[in-house]
């Protein structure tokens, strides 16, 4: 017989996610799919439950004295470090600033927190907090506080870097997936995939006849435009780990609602399309560091789709679907050839396929 | 994108699909053999365009669904030793072996990569000389050819730290296989057009001879597969029996020669069983004597293994066409992608997958 611990609950101790499943962490579990999902959902929420976690936003609403404030954090491990479009640097601030954008809110400070490896070349480093200062100058962020780590050669993979970030929420202003509507529009702020692609065809050492650039940028300004003309936004999401397909996977699972996709609207640059075929990966599961996507009344698309396209950042903005009452839960692609599908959300990996 | 869209035009397709309805008199089971075709009738939703006598099937050619489990257990092994680099393309990591699979092998000792090549592989192995580098020599007559072609440069170089664990399977056995079965409904057949490429299509002379049954070698583009119905269904409706080619762009009649040579050079045919169907003659393709030092299956000896199929799965009644995946009473319940009992559920090309990702909401 065990004993039982005072004040802890027996059930606790057994791990949620079935050992004779998965005994060990995989890729897969931070790939932002279905296994990502499950660890959150199974693991990290059931633990930590509190209400601002509950709304399993990019990040928290906190109320604070009649204030409300956004908080939010993430993590960057990209290999490599430096790529076409961006650095680790700029991505850790775009990456937090963003999430917080996507809150409504509009950044105020970050935190960063980096984890180095012995031997990282100092000007590298250099380089990175360059980096860092610009994007957070045009973020209008400053970086308020910081923490420095070094581990062992081989114990990390150069540099990680945290940030965290806390913002203040519009007066009025409500973001909620929940707050999706039938009938709504899904609209998109330009082509996707750049990001996920232009880092792997550098992974993999894939060129082509232009370099690919990743797509990394602060959207606070596009998201403070779209607020001005309409602060009814209901739904606003960067589409990053896991793509436009998981984003709208998971809103469609939280508002209980259906979305629609139309394939002939989805802007997909043509070496990233080539890519794509190239690598057997779709799309619609690569990541994106500077894109949107907002859910809006039919009334307020046109006057929304106007703004963005104002903005450097929003000029290819697009409607891309639509929210319907119909299957509930899941995300349909209507094809260029007038079928339909299923865009389910990705179960692990993205893994290349054989032939 | 060039020489992409034009074989994705809605309008053209309409058009074939048009024409293969108004030709259609009588009810037809075609199989298309090759998974990456399965995938864009799925991903394209071609079924729904096409008259409902005319059934598609879907052939065993996924690489990832026919490598049979006392491999992927032996690649499991093998991939589990101190002092090897386990490489593989991506998808057959996520194959369940009898207990686990490459992913989780990864998660626990590392030493697995994704490579995009096989060539890839000897470079690993250069770059590592006191690893011993393995390369998951799997698939079709496609993957085939990279494949020689990295074990004749592992040789060149003299390498004593490469070799590949083979499991090579040929098409046109499999083809017979299936016809020759009593329970068989396919009337037509959708060739592999990647692999004729490569081999060309004599070798499907005597099938359709043998059996009375046309065969069209087929692209992967949705209008490659709709005029390659449609080339099928003019023969069945016609009673004729030919052997067409409907992807010219690629495919020549004696297929690639430099490519065969080296497919000789290196490889030599034996019997080769298949995930869920059986040990089918003559069906693969084993590393000659004199390239054994680069078989891992000698280099890297492991004791017999004693595989176990799930009891649930049907997967080799769907690689046969004789099921379809939904048939499976597993299907989407006990056997979903994130844990999948048979192979034909991880790769994107297997009909299971397939099926789940992209099919129809309504059915």
């Amino acid at each position: 017989m065990t004993d039982r611990v005072p004040g802890v609950e027996f059930s606790s101790l057994t791990c949620p996610i079935p050992h004779t499943e998965y005994p060990h962490v995989l890729m897969a579990h931070g790939g932002g799919g279905r296994l990502t999902q499950q660890l959150i959902e199974k693991m990290f929420v059931p633990q930590f439950d509190n209400r601002a976690l509950a709304s399993l936003h990019d990040g928290a609403t906190l109320e604070l004295k009649g204030m409300r404030l956004a908080f939010s954090t993430d993590s960057y491990v990209i290999q490599p470090i430096f790529f076409p479009g961006g650095d680790i640097g700029s991505l850790a601030v775009h990456g937090t600033v963003n999430d917080l954008a996507m809150c409504g809110a509009r950044p105020l400070v970050i935190s960063a927190g980096f984890i180095i490896e012995e031997g990282l070349p100092m000007e590298d480093l250099w380089r990175i907090v360059q980096s860092m200062q610009a994007a957070a100058s045009a973020a209008g962020v400053s970086v308020a506080t910081g923490d420095t780590k070094v581990v062992d050669r081989g114990k990390g993979d150069k540099i990680f870097i945290n940030t965290s970030g806390i913002g203040l929420i519009r007066e009025g202003v409500e973001i909620d997936p929940r707050r999706a509507r039938p009938g709504d529009r899904i609209i998109a702020s330009g082509s996707i995939a750049d990001h996920g692609i232009a880092i792997l065809s550098r992974r993999e050492g894939l060129e082509f006849e232009t370099e690919l650039e990743s797509d990394s940028a602060p959207l606070g300004g596009l998201v403070e435009a779209m607020l001005d003309v309409c602060p009814d936004i209901h739904v606003l999401r960067d589409p990053t780990r896991g793509g436009v397909a998981s984003a709208l996977n998971e809103i469609a699972a939280q508002a209980r609602l259906g979305i629609v996709l139309d394939e002939s609207a989805l802007l997909v640059r043509e070496e990233v399309r080539g890519a794509c075929e190239l690598l057997g990966l779709d799309p619609l599961y690569v990541a994106n560091e500077g894109k949107l996507l907002a859910i809006v009344s039919e009334g307020d698309a046109h006057g929304v789709l106007r703004v963005m396209r104002a903005h450097p950042l929003g000029r290819e903005a697009a409607i891309i679907g639509a929210v319907t009452e119909e299957h509930p839960g899941s995300v349909l692609l209507k094809t260029r050839l007038g079928g339909k599908r299923v865009v389910d959300m990705l179960s692990g990996e993205q893994l290349p396929r054989i032939c | 994108m060039r020489y992409l869209d034009e074989y994705r035009d809605a309008g053209a397709a309409r058009a074939l699909a048009a024409q293969i309805r108004a030709m259609t008199t009588r009810s037809w089971t075609l199989m298309e053999i090759c998974g990456g075709q399965t995938h864009t009738i799925v991903k394209y939703a071609l079924e729904e365009m096409l008259p409902d006598s005319l059934r598609l099937v879907h052939g065993p050619g996924c690489p990832v669904c026919v490598t049979p489990l006392e491999i992927i257990d032996r690649a499991i092994a093998i991939a589990s030793r101190p002092g090897v680099i386990f490489t593989s393309f991506g998808d057959m990591l996520r194959v369940p072996g009898s207990t686990r699979d490459l992913l989780s092998v990864k998660a626990e000792h590392g030493s697995v990569r994704i490579v995009y090549s096989p060539l890839d592989a000897v470079r690993i192995a250069r770059e590592n000389p006191s690893k011993q580098v393995v390369f998951f020599a799997v698939g079709f007559e496609t993957t085939a050819p990279p494949n020689a072609m990295a074990v004749a440069q592992a040789r060149r170089l003299a390498l004593t730290n490469f070799s590949i664990l083979c499991s090579h399977v040929l098409v046109p056995p499999a083809m017979r296989a299936i016809l020759s079965s009593p329970s068989n409904r396919v009337q037509g057949f959708l060739a592999a057009g990647h692999v004729c490429t490569v081999m060309g299509y004599e070798e499907y002379l005597p099938i359709a001879d043998e059996y009375r049954v046309p065969i069209v070698v087929t692209g992967f583009e949705p209008l490659d597969i709709l005029q390659g119905i449609a080339m099928t269904v003019r023969q069945l409706e016609a009673s004729t029996v030919e052997v067409e080619n409907q992807y010219t762009r690629s495919v020549r009649r004696e297929g690639n020669p430099a490519a065969r040579r080296l497919l000789e050079e290196v490889f030599e045919v034996t019997d080769r069983k298949w995930r869920g169907i059986g040990t089918i003659p003559a069906s693969g393709y084993r590393l000659r004597e004199e390239f054994a030092a680069f078989d891992a299956e000698r280099v890297h000896a492991v004791e017999t293994i004693e595989a176990q199929e799930s009891p649930l799965c049907i997967a080799g009644q769907v690689l046969q066409g004789v099921k379809r995946p939904h048939d499976c009473p597993a299907f989407g319940r006990e056997c979903t992608p994130e844990h999948p009992l048979g192979a034909p559920m991880v790769s994107s090309e297997g009909a299971c997958a397939a099926y789940y990702h992209f099919a129809s909401h309504a059915s």
